[in-house]
């Protein structure tokens, strides 16, 4: 008799640390599959930005600088972002997400810039090309925003499980480590406000 | 952010509630087909003496059969034939600016719910609308009315879409789809039966259930009767009642898409100033039927009821008010700001 209960205790523990074991692999997929789309949509920006640059370079000479700010934050943000992971992956860097992050919102706040100075080019603002093109931009600009709230959500969720008890128990079996979340950098978070401000100032 | 638990306790109970919507349709149907079996059954035991003469359940293999393939029909067919009603058209290729926000939008908000993204339909109607059908995630079709491109900022539109989405994750486009199709199945059998009475099929039953039969059979005879009465009133009454069991199952839904669109866009004033401009801009809408309308995001037919509050409105309305949904999301907006510190102190 006491065998075979001790059997049955047996056999749902290790139904559960199946159960467990799953669930953790699961979730360590989809933070990877989550950091993949930030990865499209960014790779995504970085071939629009060339096409715009070119587009606005004749009728901007004047703001030579917004326009190599946004052509130099991109090369940056290419160079970093090359081989970059969540840290969920197996022996994957633990720096990635930071750098990448850092370089990104870098090209962001420049990328916003340019934006509000084309604002005080008529002819530039009534092109079709250049509308058309803005909207690709501002959309590609939302869609990283999504991919990454998705991914900080999943990897919050991803987190929280492998540290939690009793499933940390069997974190080490699934390989599991901690996903770095993606943060605004505090540079680029100033920076933008500073443009809006400087906009709205008439409200005091 | 709260609403992340709450999202599966949507799906779980949508994944419940379709189950047992399913079981008690199939109840539905038993008692529709065999419960005319039964009234026959006990009329013709009234009748006869020895072995009963009626042994096969004719009635309720026939409504068995029908039920499952129109239901099977529909669900297959359900979404396209709803897009099909509303004259939608499949935007694959965008031609202006407001038809490639549109798809961009669908696509940021696909990105931000983690799911593929759904087909885009645009409807030419001026009543600003909006609404999304499908089985699943992968089937899903997201539908928008010219009238609502015209006059929503891009803002609200995604704060739509948002909403739309909502639906999809939720898996409340499913429940709808499994629901239409049930409905339809109820509605075409109580018509045909209804016809079948009509015609010589009740005049049969009519004898066997009035005419005098054996010595002691009177007591079976007026169970058959009491059986046959309930079968019909049933049968009379089947398409209100699954119409209002159906719209009940609908309306609570809305306030947990505005709280996930919400959810998905963090920015629950674009969905509350959308809603405001499309309870102004209401149009007579001439494509949008009833059968499309518990889907949409706003009430298309009985928009005076929005502005109700009453028990009948709440019983008939596939929509809660627009008010309440309004004063809620404004609610949500406020809690963001006050979050972030930028709430005005007053």
């Amino acid at each position: 008799m006491g065998s075979i209960l001790l059997l049955v205790v047996l056999v749902l523990l290790a139904l559960w640390v199946v159960g467990a074991y799953n669930g953790l692999i699961a979730l360590k997929n989809q933070t990877i599959n989550a950091w993949k789309q930030i990865d499209v949509q960014l790779k995504r920006r970085h071939d629009l930005i060339p096409n715009l640059v070119n587009t606005v370079k004749g009728s901007m000479e004047f703001e030579k600088d917004t326009l190599q700010a946004v052509v130099d934050a991109r090369s940056k943000a290419m160079a970093s972002g090359a081989g970059a992971g969540p840290g969920a992956g197996a022996g994957a860097g633990a720096g990635g997400v930071k750098e990448t992050a850092a370089a990104e919102g870098a090209l962001t706040g420049a990328l916003a810039k340019l934006f509000v100075v084309m604002e005080r080019y008529p002819d530039l603002k009534s092109s079709q090309n250049v509308r058309d093109l803005q909207e690709e931009l501002s959309s590609t600009e939302n869609k990283i925003a999504f991919a990454r709230q998705l991914y900080n959500d999943v990897a919050t969720r991803y987190n929280t499980k492998q540290q939690q008890f009793p499933t940390n128990l069997v974190a080490g079996l699934a390989k599991a480590e901690i996903a770095e979340l993606w943060e605004i950098e505090d540079k680029a978070e100033r920076e933008v406000p500073a443009v809006d401000l400087s906009l709205k100032k008439p409200q005091g | 952010m709260t609403a992340g638990p709450n999202l599966f306790e949507q799906q779980a109970r949508n994944r419940r509630l379709t189950v047992a919507w399913l079981a008690l349709f199939i109840l539905f149907f038993a008692w529709l087909g065999f419960g005319g079996d039964f009234a026959l059954y006990l009329a013709a035991a009234a009748h006869s003496e020895g072995p009963v003469p009626y042994r096969f359940p004719l009635i309720g293999v026939v409504v068995t059969a029908v039920a499952a393939v129109v239901a099977w029909v529909s669900w297959r067919k359900g979404p396209q034939q709803v897009l099909w009603s509303t004259g939608a058209r499949e935007l694959t290729a965008p031609q202006t600016l407001q038809e490639k926000q549109l798809v961009d939008v669908v696509e940021e908000m696909a990105i931000a719910a983690g799911l593929p993204k759904p087909r885009v339909y645009v409807i030419d109607d001026p009543d600003p609308n909006a609404f999304a059908t499908g089985r699943d995630a992968a089937s899903a079709c997201i539908a928008v009315t010219t009238g609502l491109l015209a006059i929503v900022s891009r803002e609200e539109l995604q704060a739509v879409v948002a909403h739309e989405m909502a639906h999809v994750r939720n898996l409340d486009v499913r429940l709808m789809t499994l629901i239409a199709a049930l409905v339809g199945v109820i509605v075409v059998l109580s018509n045909g039966m209804g016809r079948f009475l009509g015609m010589g099929g009740g005049r049969g039953a009519g004898g066997l259930l009035g005419g005098r039969g054996k010595k002691g059979g009177e007591g079976l005879g007026l169970a058959a009767l009491v059986v046959f009465v309930l079968w019909i009133i049933t049968l009379v009454l089947a398409p209100i009642i699954s119409q209002i069991m159906a719209m009940a199952v609908s309306r609570d839904r809305e306030y947990l898409a505005d709280a996930t669109g919400s959810e998905l866009t963090r920015n629950p004033g674009a969905l509350a100033s959308a809603l405001e401009k499309i309870e102004t801009h209401e149009a007579p809408t001439t494509s949008i039927k009833a059968g499309a309308a518990h889907l949409c995001i706003a009430d298309p037919l009985g928009k005076d009821v929005n502005l109700k509050d009453g028990r009948l409105a709440d019983l008939l309305a596939t929509h809660p008010p627009m008010a309440k949904r309004i004063v809620r999301l404004k609610g949500m907006a406020f809690q963001q700001l006050k979050a972030a510190g930028q709430a005005p102190s007053s």
